[in-house]
């Protein structure tokens, strides 16, 4: 009888936790992980392993000898999602040293300069991915044709993605829906098949990982504003459902912007999150320097984050009564 | 099927002792009556050392409006006035006494035969709040607030309905769902005494849908009284919170403190007071015992017992198998929103609805993560809270943006800290921050 616990109430917990969480991601990644293997092969298996072997390594030994944490975070999962993703924003013919010094930028500025899990203020795995398409251009967008599978290295053919054709003005170049569908394009490992994605999103939304908001909105921003710009003028603009099947979008809107430590607590807030990061996919892609907008768009949107969470405050229990006066 | 707007969460049920029919528990050698078995003003020991008491004999009177008088449970000598560890784990005023025999008082009647108020006119609202008052109702659903204070409206509110509380949304406990089996004529006439107490002709029960057998038989006895409503409700915690039943029945928000039920027109009872108040206005019995789920994975027999006030929690346990080896936590109530007890010497109060023993494996908390901003905290807020917000801000002493953010708001369901996934006592520094800045109103409004 002496040792019996005392705390406050409750006393039972829903079983949840980080792992379950961060896992649960990596569990919805996979069929764009079989998808990635299937179209570039061994080059997809390289890129990937290296990613996700020096994020965890980087985090481990970051948190061990620099921050000195007295509890390693490198088991929660966080770290081996941030270098999945990662690896999927990279082309499968990255050399593996760029692949690391993407990884130490992810990791190391992106997420542990802030104080590690949860205090980042942008998607770490997109922090990586943009240091690296500003520092190496010509290795981050020379996209390997799918269906090389052996292929490596500087062997393998490369063409423009259907953005890159895009921002080129080769309209009739661009491959068919269904294939963007599939995945049977060239671009980084996580934008070929979005199909996949969706199927990953859907498992997510299906586990009460992420809510519908975030994708949704994002999905349908890019898909109504490219679908009145086509209405307006079919000869300078894509279908909008090229629009929305191209491109990182479908990983963006599904697994980068519904990251939790970056983007908003409420479902108000996250809607207009969402939103703000479709109009400026589209305003990117179109009129922008770079082919593709959404990773900026989502780093961007990181940086409202705060701000948003101040502002869109959910709806208190009672709060139409007190309006309603009356009562 | 009707449930609350806001938020929300399914707990695992573990209802163990659904099936097992209340029996009455074994008088004690000694009970110990607590003077604060309620909120408010604590009542005032009105025997000593020495005195001979039956059962029904007040042992203290009601130290204010918001308070209310405490009665015997058992027959015997008081040893002392003395305080006594209670549980709420605090030492507190209390009077002992050592039980011999078993005799009543003359005026409680006991026998079984059901009263009907529609047999006494004489019975006016004014008299029925009267008894209740005299009778030392609380709220049995787990608050304790007087009872005959919510039947008497502030100036200027009017009550238009009765929700009798039957959710029974905590996990575990199950002492209200066999009352509802084994009494439910008494429970309907004890809504009939309330709505007359409070002049309304429209009554409610909220009965969660995991209790089929008692909504079937609510509802069949209902028939006889055509004014009161049995309202099957999704099962979702905490559908039992006062505001959130209100939500689920009659579909109306209470805004924020400092208002109450009252100005949305409802008045809300718990099964258990219904019956309570059954037995005090028809069969003049003061509020000496109740029904009380001993519970908990390891327990031998899981059980609901009527039990008289005093009874040390230990002869409970001892009469449902004994404490079981393994365990790590007892709590007073259940494991939402119970209280971790010191001992097993605290006695029954009356809001004493649950004793649940938690093995050692689950009653450990694990080492809370980072906040990983999920917002699950705030998806599942009932008050439309940001729990991770006021947890923060409360436990820096942030009490101005506390305030800003309606801590004061927070019912303290536990909802949050329940699914975050990062293991945060949430719930912890909220309760922290809503008693401080409480503290800071009351002082402001003082001045």
């Amino acid at each position: 009888m002496s040792k019996l616990i005392v705390s406050l109430s409750p006393h039972v917990h829903s079983g949840d936790s980080v792992q379950k969480n961060m896992y649960g991601v990596c569990i919805a990644l996979v069929p764009a992980l079989i998808a990635s293997l299937w179209f570039f092969g061994i080059g997809a298996a390289i890129v990937l392993a290296t990613s996700v072997i020096s994020c965890v390594f980087f985090e481990w030994a970051i948190a061990k000898f620099l921050l000195r944490l007295p509890n390693c975070t490198v088991c929660d999962g966080s770290a081996v999602l941030t270098g999945l993703l990662l690896g999927f924003n990279l082309p499968s013919n990255l050399p593996v040293w760029i692949i690391i010094i993407g990884a130490l930028v992810a990791i190391g500025i992106g997420k542990m300069t802030y104080g590690g899990l949860g205090c980042n203020p942008f998607n770490p795995a997109l922090v990586g991915r943009v240091f690296l398409l500003i520092s190496f251009p010509v290795q981050m967008t020379s996209w390997p044709v799918p269906g090389q599978l052996t292929a490596m290295g500087a062997d393998v053919v490369t063409a423009a993605t259907p953005l890159a054709l895009l921002a080129s003005g080769h309209l009739d170049e661009l491959p068919e829906a269904t294939d963007l569908l599939f995945g049977n394009v060239g671009g980084s490992l996580g934008e070929v098949s979005a199909l996949c994605l969706l199927l990953g999103c859907a498992f997510m939304i299906w586990r009460k990982i992420i809510t519908w908001h975030i994708p949704v909105s994002i999905i349908a921003t890019v898909a109504v504003l490219s679908g009145i710009l086509y209405a307006a003028d079919p000869t300078t603009y894509v279908s909008p459902l090229v629009q929305v099947l191209s491109g990182g979008l479908i990983l963006g809107a599904c697994f980068m912007a519904t990251d939790y430590v970056s983007s908003p607590m409420t479902h108000k807030g996250q809607l207009i999150y969402g939103v703000c990061i479709g109009f400026l996919t589209v305003l990117i892609r179109l009129w922008g320097a770079y082919p593709e907008g959404m990773s900026f768009a989502i780093l961007i949107m990181n940086a409202f984050t705060p701000l948003i969470n101040t502002y869109c405050k959910p709806k208190r229990f009672g709060e139409v009564a007190k309006k309603g006066g009356k009562k | 099927m009707k449930t609350f707007k806001l938020g929300g969460v399914h707990p695992a049920e573990n209802k163990l002792s659904a099936g097992s029919p209340i029996r009455e528990a074994n008088l004690p050698k000694q009970a110990i009556f607590s003077m604060f078995q309620h909120i408010g003003a604590p009542a005032k020991p009105v025997v000593k050392k020495g005195d001979v008491v039956k059962v029904g004999t007040l042992l203290g009177e009601a130290g204010g409006f918001v308070s209310a008088p405490i009665y015997s449970s058992v027959s015997g000598k008081v040893t002392k006035v003395d305080v006594a560890l209670d549980a709420s784990d605090t030492r507190r005023m209390a009077v002992y006494v050592d039980v011999e025999g078993d005799e009543w008082e003359e005026s409680i009647d006991r026998s079984t035969t059901l009263e009907k108020l529609s047999a006494h006119p004489e019975l006016d609202s004014k008299t029925i709040i009267e008894k209740i008052k005299t009778a030392g109702i609380v709220g049995m659903g787990g608050a304790t607030f007087p009872c005959h204070v919510k039947l008497c409206p502030p100036p200027g509110c009017k009550a238009e309905c009765v929700i009798i509380n039957a959710v029974e949304c905590e996990p575990y406990l199950t002492a209200d769902h066999r009352l509802m089996l084994e009494h439910a004529d008494e429970i309907l006439e004890g809504v009939e005494c309330i709505m007359k107490a409070v002049d309304v002709t429209r009554g409610y029960i909220g009965i969660e849908n995991n209790k089929p057998d008692a909504i079937a038989l609510m509802t069949e006895k209902a028939k006889n009284h055509p004014n009161i409503e049995v309202v099957p409700l999704k099962v979702k915690y905490p559908q039992g919170g006062e505001k959130q039943l209100i939500d689920a029945v009659i579909g109306r928000e209470v805004p924020a403190p400092p208002a109450i039920p009252i100005n949305v027109g409802a008045v809300v009872q718990n099964v258990g007071t219904a019956f309570a108040i059954y037995q005090a206005v028809m069969k003049n019995k003061p509020l000496i015992d109740r029904v009380i789920t001993v519970t908990g994975k390891s327990v031998k027999n899981p059980s609901n017992l009527l039990a008289r006030l005093g009874t040390p929690f230990q002869q409970l346990i001892d009469e449902c198998g004994g404490l079981p080896e393994d365990t790590g936590k007892i709590i007073g109530g259940g494991p939402m929103m119970g209280k971790a007890l010191l001992s097993l010497e605290v006695p029954m109060t009356k809001g004493s609805s649950g004793l649940l023993i938690m093995n050692e494996k689950d009653a450990r908390r694990a080492t809370p993560d980072p906040c990983i901003r999920c917002g699950k905290c705030v998806n599942v807020c009932p008050m439309g809270l940001e729990p991770y917000l006021l947890a923060t801000v409360s436990s820096q002493h942030d009490w101005e943006t506390s305030e800003n953010n309606d801590i004061v708001s927070c019912i303290e369901c536990g909802s949050c800290q329940f699914t975050c996934p990062s293991h945060r006592p949430l719930l912890d520094n909220i309760r922290l921050g809503k008693s401080t800045v409480m503290g800071i109103i009351r002082a402001r409004n003082a001045k």
